[in-house]
């Protein structure tokens, strides 16, 4: 039991990193992390958001989306099953999730750390919008490799957060690195973040293979 | 990036001395030069050529980075430091790559790792690791699997002329990706005074342990390097290997002596994980970069789908280097430690 806890994490973490080797979420990436203070903010934000985000949409794929015996809706409208709506009800019942959650996380920061919330800005109601939660709910109900349970879907989603959150650390001691250093005019500022993007995948590809 | 002004100010103290960024960096080119007899003794001349073509193309990449950026050419270009990695690169490469893989892989590694982030002494990873990660995402047929065993050693034999042979007959690093060393029956064990001279199979530069040791030695030696970065990162691997598991079943699995003989671990101990430019500036922090880069290496090399783990540890710390540096920052004399 611990051994497959540590395995899916270490799994997100580093071998299956959603920013550097799935390239997911790279808005929030690029746009918070040039502050150590606001990546870790955002990075907590983030992994928050997704814990909670793969518990619930394990429940609704499960319970309410997945045809079968526990199928809610199917009770009612038993004529669901035969439409095939699955994929399209996924994606829409998911970000509904997602933002309810985003728009409770914007709250509690509002009220106990204003200043987090003001740094940042507008990245904190898109992460409704990050793609990586979003890709952590449906990787999550997707059964390919197998059929996840519930405590797995939502270790998974916690690492995954951070996974995304050891990135932007990383990320952002760089991004205060690069600001002392003489960087040529053209590709200051978005430009050499995404060439370290690139360069830290590089660096990541070591990892590749660790866990099956 | 001053420009040779007369009216130049800059703060005190005004030590004047004779090392100079040209004098280290050509001491490495010179320190790194025994290695590369080994090599060519081992694998023939044509390691010669790839070191020289690499080399070259890091210069004129350089050279023509600085015309671009218009910035004073001569001076730049003659500090050395284009040929160190050149050098380097072409160390980290199979003895049998075709004639444009260290040319592009130069070439990455001056435009991209190191001018992009504004030249020398700016860039966050080592350049000529980065270009080798680099190539064995571009060209893994050429890094990884198409290796050739040497059938024997001497000068003048070229590597094209020898024989190509399968996954089962190669040392650690000519194992390819899809057939890790877990599953190879019979992988041939080397004796370790073999490992020691370094007539086995390899990269270029990095099998000769001794002619490493040499080059490592004059550094530690003129002070250009520090002995604690190889010391403590050669130290964990050892350790680590004793103690992790293993998923390889070879016989030299929980060795540790055959771990840190073979693969690249002294080339990338004494010439790249000590670069100046790119890990740690405390003692602390040098030591917590070692440690790190033994730790992951021992991991890469027990766990993940590469065979050797030299290369990616030091690109990963080379990652984390400027977060060790901001948690190993020195207090000021004076300053009193803040109670929470």
């Amino acid at each position: 039991m611990i051994k497959e806890v540590a395995i899916i994490i270490v799994s997100m973490v580093f071998v299956n990193n959603f920013v550097l080797s799935k390239f997911l979420g790279l808005c929030p990436f690029l746009g918070v992390s040039q502050k150590t203070s606001s990546a870790i903010g955002m990075g907590v934000a983030v992994t928050f958001v997704m814990t909670l985000t793969s518990a619930i949409t394990w429940i609704v794929y499960n319970f309410i989306l997945l045809p079968g015996d526990a199928n809610i809706i199917a009770k009612v409208f038993p004529s669901i099953r035969e439409l095939g709506l699955i994929e399209v009800l996924k994606t829409i019942s998911y970000i509904l999730v997602i933002a309810t959650l985003v728009q409770l996380v914007e709250m509690m920061l509002r009220k106990t750390v204003p200043t987090l919330y003001e740094s940042l800005g507008i990245y904190l109601p898109l992460i409704t919008t990050n793609c990586c939660v979003l890709g952590v709910a449906l990787l999550n109900t997707t059964d390919s490799p197998k059929h996840l349970g519930f405590l797995q879907a939502t270790i998974q989603g916690f690492g995954a957060g951070i996974g995304f959150t050891v990135a932007m650390l990383l990320m952002s001691g760089i991004r205060e690195r690069l600001a002392l250093v003489n960087i040529p005019q053209p590709l200051r500022g978005v430009p050499i973040a995404f060439i370290c993007t690139g360069l830290m995948a590089l660096a990541f590809f070591g990892f590749s293979g660790m866990v099956q | 990036m001053q420009s040779n002004n007369a009216l130049l100010v800059s703060a005190s103290p005004h030590i004047r001395d004779i090392e100079s960024i040209p004098r280290i960096m050509w001491a490495v080119v010179l320190s790194l030069i025994p290695a590369g007899i080994a090599g060519v003794f081992t694998f023939g001349y044509y390691c010669l050529y790839i070191v020289f073509l690499s080399s070259i193309t890091a210069v004129i990449t350089e050279v023509f980075i600085l015309l671009l950026r218009k910035q004073p050419i001569v001076s730049a270009a003659k500090d050395g430091s284009a040929v160190v990695t050149g050098i380097l690169l072409a160390y980290t490469l199979p003895p049998s790559v075709p004639w444009y893989v260290p040319v592009v892989g130069s070439f990455f590694a001056i435009a991209i790792v190191k001018h992009t982030f504004g030249g020398l002494g700016n860039n966050i990873w080592n350049p000529a690791l980065a270009a080798r990660a680099f190539l064995q995402v571009a060209y893994p047929a050429v890094i990884n699997s198409d290796w050739r065993v040497l059938t024997q050693h001497g000068m003048g034999k070229l590597v094209h002329n020898i024989a190509k042979v399968d996954a089962g007959g190669k040392l650690v690093d000519a194992v390819t990706r899809a057939t890790p060393l877990a599953k190879e029956a019979g992988v041939e064990t080397y004796h370790f005074s073999q490992l020691l001279i370094g007539n086995i199979p390899g990269c270029i530069g990095e099998t000769s342990v001794i002619a490493l040791l040499l080059g490592g030695a004059y550094l530690i030696y003129k002070r250009y390097i520090n002995w604690y970065v190889p010391v403590y990162y050669i130290a964990t691997v050892f350790i680590m290997v004793l103690i992790l598991p293993p998923r390889i079943a070879t016989p030299w699995a929980n060795n540790p002596f055959y771990h840190i003989f073979a693969g690249g671990l002294f080339l990338g101990a004494f010439f790249m994980a000590t670069d100046m430019v790119t890990t740690p500036l405390t003692k602390r922090g040098l030591v917590l970069f070692a440690v790190g880069t033994g730790v992951l290496t021992a991991l890469i090399r027990f766990y993940s789908g590469y065979p050797e783990g030299v290369c990616y540890s030091i690109l990963l710390m080379n990652t984390a280097t400027p977060l060790i540096d901001r948690f190993t920052k020195p207090q000021l004399y004076g300053d009193r430690i803040k109670k929470v």
